[in-house]
């Protein structure tokens, strides 16, 4: 005879969810998980996993990692990222190598799908948490991830 | 003339219906009377229902760890009320295979229903519009007229998540208004009257009957608030609304004002489930251990207002932690736990009051 068993079971089950949600609700006015975005828009952080758009860290010296070895070109899955590179001549062992010009990233067209910070050998390019992306022109979403007059980092390539 | 008849409601209403009285003939008069004393309560619980919905997302919103409504007005206030200008404001569009008759009269069956019951509760020992002898098997009656507007609307919408919404609300409502009979029919035999006054009165010296009639009451009063949060539509048997299911149910077509009627009504008839159940369990507007009794100023009806909030906030409670229930298991709750309970509980409190172990 489960009949009255399973009432009890019933009842108690339905208690202990009450319980929990009415602790949620005590805790509610403290821990309140809502952001009142445009009033709190100077302290607001995104948290570390968000991908806002994909930017090229740069160290004091104007200097960044990319050796322009095209990883994250070939790795991005609808031709978001455009280098244009250039071969020159390093002046200590004279040998050619290669140099970016450009790190033309599309962020109309981006996915967010981080394919290209996989493929990165030497961790040039990362994810940045910005989030106001919004822009009046399209053109302006086409960027350029090295700032300019910037050169790769010395023993990178090594 | 003491101190205590110049606030109580009782001496403005006097006022005002001698000086009506005075100025046109008896008969027109009393006619004038009910008038205004229908607009007076169509105002105030228009309004109460306006409230009762910004405290539901008020609830809603600190159960999801939220903040809720907070822009219009100080701590969100008035957004109910810019809800409802926007809702008069709105265009009433309907849909061309509609039945015209029906459609335009189901959402005025449904809020005449919720505030026809409102007439006979008993806020405070004055504060009562219409104290009839069987007030509460008028309160049974009238809860079940809701359902015919629901029927309708969902019937003349012509469309078919609106006819399944209907019949799903059919169907719950006449399998949970056993329910709710029973358990109140179980409090009757406690009191011996039908008359809501009386029911009070009864609990003035007794203690509330909760208390009186203590297990059976106790069990009364759970099985009350299952029954009564079905009886209302509300989750967890919110399925005539089923928004994941249905659209929005029954209201699928309506817009603006007609779609707040209905919307108006759920909560009113939240008001009213508990408004019985205070009546009923509670005490009505008898102050805990009598400790207003004696201060004749007193306005009893916050009592009331504060048992009724408590256990509109229980209902909020179960419609933000349970999910909804399949039909199959809503018909299973009622027809195999719910009523022989209540049979067995109608039993025992006959028992209990036969050997007079009431308290």
């Amino acid at each position: 005879m489960s009949y009255f068993s399973d009432i009890y079971k019933g009842i108690k089950t339905l208690l202990t969810g009450m319980s929990v949600t009415g602790g949620y609700f005590i805790r509610a006015r403290k821990g309140a998980i809502t952001q009142q975005y445009p009033d709190n828009r100077e302290t607001l952080k995104m948290f570390d996993r968000f991908r806002g758009e994909v930017v090229m860290p740069h160290n004091a010296d104007n200097r960044h990692y990319c050796t322009g070895c095209q990883a994250c070109e070939i790795a991005c899955p609808n031709g978001s990222i455009e280098i244009i590179w250039d071969r020159v001549v390093d002046p200590e062992t004279g040998k050619k190598k290669k140099e970016i010009d450009k790190h033309i990233y599309h962020l109309a067209m981006c996915t967010m799908c981080g394919l290209c910070i996989e493929a990165c050998p030497t961790n040039a390019i990362v994810w940045a948490q910005n989030y106001e992306n919004s822009v009046y022109d399209r053109s302006k979403l086409t960027k350029i991830l090295n700032q300019p007059g910037s050169s790769v980092l010395d023993g990178i390539e090594d | 003339m003491n101190f205590l008849q110049m606030i109580i409601p009782l001496n403005i209403t006097k006022t005002i219906s001698d000086w009506i009285y005075s100025i046109m003939p008896e008969t027109a008069a009393s006619y004038t009377i009910m008038v205004v004393i229908a607009v007076a309560y169509l105002a105030l619980f228009a309004v109460a229902g306006l409230y009762l919905v910004l405290l539901e997302r008020k609830v809603a919103a600190w159960f999801q760890l939220r903040i809720g409504p907070n822009r219009v007005g100080p701590w969100g206030l008035l957004q109910t009320m810019a809800d409802a200008l926007k809702l008069v404001s709105k265009e009433l569009t309907s849909t061309t295979k509609i039945d015209k008759f029906l459609y335009n009269l189901a959402p005025y069956f449904v809020i005449v229903a919720a505030l026809m019951a409102m007439a006979v509760f008993p806020f405070s020992k004055q504060f009562q519009a219409f104290d009839i002898n069987i007030g509460v098997f008028f309160l049974i009656a009238i809860s079940s007229i809701g359902v015919i507007g629901i029927l309708l609307a969902g019937w003349s919408s012509n469309n078919k998540f609106a006819l399944i919404g209907a019949m799903r609300s059919g169907l719950q409502t006449i399998s949970y208004e056993l329910s709710v009979g029973l358990s109140i029919l179980t409090m009757v035999l406690l009191t011996g009257t039908l008359q809501l006054s009386e029911i009070i009165e009864a609990q003035r010296t007794g203690g509330w009957l909760i208390l009186q009639g203590h297990i059976p009451s106790v069990i009364a009063f759970m099985i009350f608030m299952i029954a009564g949060t079905a009886e209302t539509n509300r989750a967890p048997f919110d399925l005539v609304e089923a928004e994941s299911e249905l659209g929005a149910g029954f209201h699928t077509e309506y817009s603006g004002m007609k779609f707040a009627y209905f919307f108006l009504a759920e909560f009113i008839n939240m008001f009213i489930i508990s408004s019985i159940a205070v009546v009923l369990f509670f005490g009505g507007w008898l102050s805990p251990f009598g400790i207003t009794e004696n201060i004749a100023w007193f306005p009893e009806v916050i009592w009331f207002l504060i048992k009724v909030l408590g256990l509109i906030f229980l209902m909020m409670w179960f419609r933000w932690t349970f999910p909804r229930l399949r039909v199959d298991q809503l018909l299973t709750l009622e027809w195999k736990y719910l009523l022989p309970l209540n049979l067995m509980n109608l039993m025992l409190m006959a028992i209990v009051i036969w050997l007079n172990w009431t308290i």
